[in-house]
């Protein structure tokens, strides 16, 4: 007897691709567009949500029996304004910088679909250990998205990956930088975070034809 | 003049789904239909209205450090700015269902036309993103942010109307199937935001670095990036 159960496995492994919040499910777009200039914030970002959705979905689960479903939301609003000023706190007290950089998008992930699609459909129905692995599972779905947008913007846009240059240094010319390569610097713009996503999709759709709409 | 420059910075160069990608949640789901966008575009400039200058009093008389003066000298050490977040989206959770129950009663012709886009505006984000920026962005006044929870809704007004009307347009055309439906929503929202950054020189013309300092706090990932671009063009020059 493991501790996971098929379905339990199921329910971390689908959000990561054939149901993924962002691209399947658009929820939770905001966030992953607009912090993805640089790999660092995307991590912090996946991980506040990660910890947000995480805890919050097993909260939500816990007290299922007794929300009034009338005033849900706001009982919803509450608990995830809650957390995520706990993020919020240790944020701005271990990183300062970055929660400058991340501004109010912290904020946002009280209003980030993803939390309150995933309360709604999942935690207000199902006990606590399965809306955990439910949290965690989406969270990580998103994470991958946001990580791979940020990889690629941060990697294309200023030729480095978490603040280190990979590519080379562009004024002293070395490594790829020799051969004439420049930075994109259009990458770091916010426009291209959208095209950038919307490439992602095209990739998982076209691999998986199941996916497509009409 | 400070009316004014708000309100054209508001639509146009801050735009709400092109330069800081607010709402884009509704933005994508609710823009098949343009009399559906409309409706939402309508529920938005209206709760925002409400809520953006309800919060900068919230904001201003309890929320920032030393707020609480009023209340006497004891009080002007308190900084209360920890609880935002949580005011902020309960003053929008009840705002949303008081406008809901005062539009449906007295005005049941636009309660049935906004219909059931009040109450999910509550966990829209681009309702919270326009409290948390009139906060971040110290509007000073309370006219400023009346004028700018007005602007700013009608920038997300325009931007879904825009793309509501793309994407109706749109099912005539050709697409890869693999990009139908969301993937060419995105890439086309993503040509539109380029298209908007042009605005961005629109009141920076003569006092480029007045507006640069102001609008500094908020957009510094943005600035950086630009900069990153000036420099860029510049070596390629």
């Amino acid at each position: 007897m493991s501790l996971l159960s098929k379905k339990d496995v199921a329910l971390i492994k689908d959000p990561l691709a054939d149901n993924n919040p962002i691209t399947i499910q658009v929820l939770g777009i905001c966030s992953a567009l607009a912090i993805t200039a640089e790999l660092e914030a995307s991590i912090v970002m996946a991980i506040s949500v990660l910890f947000v959705l995480g805890v919050g979905n097993v909260v939500i689960s816990l007290m299922r029996n007794i929300i009034p479903s009338k005033i849900r939301i706001i009982v919803q609003l509450i608990v995830v304004a809650t957390l995520v000023i706990i993020v919020d706190l240790v944020l701005k007290a271990f990183a300062y910088e970055l929660s400058k950089t991340l501004s109010v998008f912290v904020g946002l992930i009280i209003t980030n679909c993803i939390i309150m699609g995933r309360f709604e459909a999942f935690a207000l129905a199902n006990d606590p250990w399965r809306s955990f692995l439910d949290g965690i599972g989406n969270s990580l779905g998103y994470g991958v998205i946001l990580i791979i947008v940020g990889f690629f913007r941060e990697l294309l846009g200023a030729g480095t990956l978490l603040g280190i240059p990979v590519l080379g240094d562009p004024i002293e010319l070395t490594g790829l930088y020799q051969f004439g390569y420049e930075n994109n610097g259009f990458m770091l713009l916010s426009p291209m975070a959208l095209i950038v996503v919307g490439i992602i999709i095209w990739v998982q759709r076209s691999r998986n034809k199941a996916l497509i709409e009409d | 003049m400070e009316h004014i420059e708000l309100f054209f910075k508001s639509i146009f160069i801050d735009n709400m789904v092109f330069a800081t990608f607010l709402g884009m949640c509704s933005y994508l789901a609710v823009s098949k239909k343009v009399s559906t966008a409309v409706g939402l575009g309508a529920a938005v400039i209206f709760v925002l209205a409400i809520t953006v200058p309800l919060n900068w009093l919230l904001d201003q008389y309890v929320l920032q450090p030393g707020a609480l003066v009023w209340l006497g000298d004891d009080y002007a050490s308190y900084d209360l700015s920890f609880l935002s977040f949580i005011m902020f989206i309960a003053t929008i959770a009840t705002m949303v269902q008081l406008v809901e129950i005062v539009v449906e009663k007295f005005s049941p012709s636009l309660y049935n036309s906004l219909g059931i886009f009040l109450p999910l505006i509550a966990v829209n984000c681009a309702i919270l993103g326009g409290s948390l920026f009139m906060q971040s962005r110290e509007i000073a006044t309370f006219g400023l942010a009346l004028n700018y929870g007005i602007s700013s809704g009608i920038g997300w007004f325009l931007a879904i109307l825009a793309i509501a009307a793309i994407r109706e347009k749109i099912r005539y055309s050709n697409v890869p199937p693999a990009l139908r439906g969301l993937g060419i929503t995105f890439i086309i929202t993503g040509l539109m935001a380029i298209g908007f950054m042009s605005f961005g020189g629109m009141l920076t013309g003569g006092d480029e670095e007045v507006t640069e300092e102001k609008t500094a706090q908020v957009e510094t990932v943005k600035k950086e990036s630009e900069k990153e671009l000036a420099n860029n063009t510049t070596i390629n020059e």
